[in-house]
């Protein structure tokens, strides 16, 4: 008789370990920061108020639950300083997630029609760099496109430009940076998709007629869609809310959520508007997220 | 683009063809041609460079030596794109992310021809292989079988010189297949269809060519009729391959114009010479060539005893153990099996039973 129970039991327990892990690592902090979105700033320790405590009771809690508002958010709208930031996110974003494919497709494409065997090797050089530190490698980039760096040193010697290209702290290096950083989160779902391709397909394509063009366009580019869809969602989704790229490449001009982000909560001390940034920014990417889990089960289902 | 329609069927020539890839010999000096409007099988076991050959009058893979004539217009350099061939591929091809009409109507929209038209052209060949309804399927809706059909009909669409058939009975469940190869014989003599048809099933290949080219190893073993090469086979790999048979060892006694006296054992036959000198030689014996006997025959007779016995029905399958071998023999004239382990007398009918010179 206590078989069935224990099993369920079992089952119950395995579903409770994910489900606090998720609770305890990702609820709380998201409650801890829709929290502090909704307090005022104040110049205390923590930088907020309401603060609450458990030992004040029941009552004092009700009250303080009185302070909690909308303040922050409002100030969101009120400031086009963060319309900006979200708009220059989105932008350089999308800009750099098309920049990514473009590079990334053809790379994909090569790998995936590689011979067998070298495909894994290929595979591993394309993503071997990325085993290094981000931070550092980031870094090295304002060493190239820096005024006195390698690219414009090059240029100048070879006569084809007089004046040093200004790469360095622009919007453009932001994207050099993004295409550069996320380059193999955009290769890995693209060379899956191109790689399952049955190539009888494209020999059916070519002999029923079709020039090799039209049997990229027609058949193997539509068919990798999904890949081109996840790679796109996997690099855009972080590109929006990056913080250390911008930061080390981009120019005092360049406008991105995430170091308008990092400038309210270290320069400003602006905790709750830091809050609201965040939570605004995680509503807006959300849909996304959906949709590439979507995705993801879609093809798991296949 | 110069592809014109209604052309009707082309012969394909090989002329002593190779393909290699880098120092593997896939095809090697080969050599046949196909008349118009016949079905010609490439039979052999895997890796024998029957697909090789196949991809290469499709011009999937170009040749690397020789020359290869469509309608006696050398086509050697042509691409697959240029070539009035079309395969209907072993995993059918299917395009995924395209209805039924779309697939079919590919070969058309492809050669610049009008959306409308085209797509009445592929109904008329869905028509013809009884498809019309499912045109706004997704080819993952259809059943195998179905998925071959329109397969077939995207590769007639173009009504090509030449239509290919890459092992095309073999994602179909048994019962289905005898239908579909039915089926492709049907189209193929209707529309009087040049076809090149790969397998490796030898039944499959008797049963629908007009001509087998037998492969083995990268060269043709043989080339004939399918009668012509089950009563004749040329060598012991071609007796071996098509339909069973069991190799035994004989003595040529005389050789008299076009008959030779052979012994075989305890057992004396006249059979075709074909060539044969006195002496030692082979012979190949079909599982119908044995008349079993549960007693010992009048006539001289090999002993033997069963190994194993099968009842199947319209017929009972023995292995024989005999001095001159293992022998695998069919035995549809009796009803009752001889028991397992016991004594039997074997005799050789007159037909089901060659020498195999060389």
């Amino acid at each position: 008789m206590s078989a069935p129970s224990d099993r369920s039991l079992a089952r119950r327990l395995a579903l409770a370990v994910p489900t606090l892990w998720m609770a305890a690592l990702f609820l709380t902090p998201f409650a801890l920061v829709a929290k502090v979105s909704l307090s005022t700033p104040a110049l205390s320790q923590p930088p907020y108020a309401p603060v609450f405590a458990l030992a004040e009771g029941a009552a004092a809690a009700l009250d303080k639950f009185g302070e909690l508002g909308v303040a922050a958010y409002r100030a969101l709208l009120d400031d086009d300083l963060y319309l900006a930031s979200y708009l220059g996110s989105l932008r350089l974003a999308a800009i750099a997630t098309a920049l990514t494919l473009l590079v990334a497709y053809p790379l994909a494409l090569a790998i995936a029609r590689a011979p067998r065997r070298r495909r894994a090797g290929l595979l591993m050089l394309a993503i071997a760099p990325f085993w290094t530190s981000f931070l550092i490698r980031v870094y090295a980039w304002i060493m190239l496109i820096k005024d006195e760096g390698l690219i414009n040193h090059a240029l100048m010697a070879s006569g084809l430009v007089a004046e040093p290209l200004r790469i360095f702290a622009t919007d453009a290096a932001v994207v050099i940076g993004v295409v550069y950083s996320y380059l193999p989160f955009m290769v890995m779902p693209l060379y899956a998709a191109l790689e399952g391709q049955d190539a009888a397909l494209r020999e059916a394509a070519a002999d029923l007629g079709a020039p090799p063009l039209r049997v990229f366009w027609r058949v193997t580019a539509p068919l990798s869609l999904p890949g081109v869809l996840a790679g796109s969602l996997l690099v855009f989704i972080p590109a929006v809310g990056e913080f250390v790229i911008p930061d080390l490449l981009g120019g005092s001009d360049t406008l991105m959520i995430g170091r308008t982000l990092w400038a309210e909560f270290f320069s400003n001390r602006d905790w709750p508007a830091a809050a609201a940034v965040a939570i605004v920014m995680l509503a807006m990417l959300a849909p996304m997220l959906v949709l590439y889990e979507r995705l993801q089960m879609r093809e798991a289902g296949r | 683009m110069t592809k014109s329609f209604k052309k009707g069927p082309a012969s394909v020539e090989f002329r002593n063809v190779v393909k290699r890839y880098g120092s593997v010999v896939a095809v090697d000096d080969v050599s046949f041609s196909v008349e118009p409007g016949t079905l010609v099988t490439l039979l052999g076991p895997s890796g024998c460079g029957k697909t090789t050959t196949l991809r290469l009058v499709a011009g999937l893979e170009i040749a690397s030596e020789g020359q290869i004539l469509i309608g006696g217009v050398d086509v050697t350099r042509l691409s697959a794109a240029d070539r009035d061939v079309s395969m209907v591929f072993q995993s059918y091809a299917l395009f995924p992310h395209m209805n039924v009409l779309e697939n079919v109507s590919y070969g058309p929209r492809v050669q610049g021809v009008a959306r409308q038209k085209a797509e009445e052209m592929a109904l008329e060949k869905l028509r013809l292989i009884g498809l019309q309804g499912m045109e706004k399927r997704a080819p993952s809706e259809l059943s195998g079988g179905q998925q071959q059909r329109v397969a077939v009909a995207r590769a007639l669409v173009l009504e090509p010189e030449v239509l290919l058939f890459d092992e095309p009975l073999s994602n179909l469940d048994a019962k289905l297949r005898r239908r579909v190869r039915e089926d492709i014989r049907e189209l193929q003599q209707t529309l009087r269809l040049t076809v090149a048809y790969v397998t490796h099933d030898q039944e499959e290949a008797l049963a629908v060519s007009d001509k087998i080219i037998v492969m083995s190893n990268a060269r043709i073993a043989q080339v004939g009729t399918p009668r012509g090469l089950y009563d004749e086979p040329k060598d012991l790999f071609v007796a071996d391959f098509i339909g069973d048979a069991t190799i035994v060892d004989g003595q040529v006694l005389s050789v008299e114009g076009e008959r030779a006296r052979v012994k075989v054992d305890a057992v004396e036959v006249d059979l075709p010479s074909r060539g044969a000198k006195p002496g030692p030689i082979k012979l190949a014996i079909r599982p119908h060539g044995f008349r079993v006997h549960e007693t010992a025959p009048a006539a001289a007779a090999i002993k033997a005893r069963v190994a194993k016995a099968a009842y199947l029905g319209k017929h009972i399958e023995y292995t024989l153990e005999t001095p001159a071998g293992e022998l695998f023999a069919i035995d549809a004239a009796h009803a009752e099996a001889i028991a397992h382990g016991a004594d039997a007398w074997v005799t050789l009918a007159p037909r089901g039973v060659a020498l195999v010179p060389g």
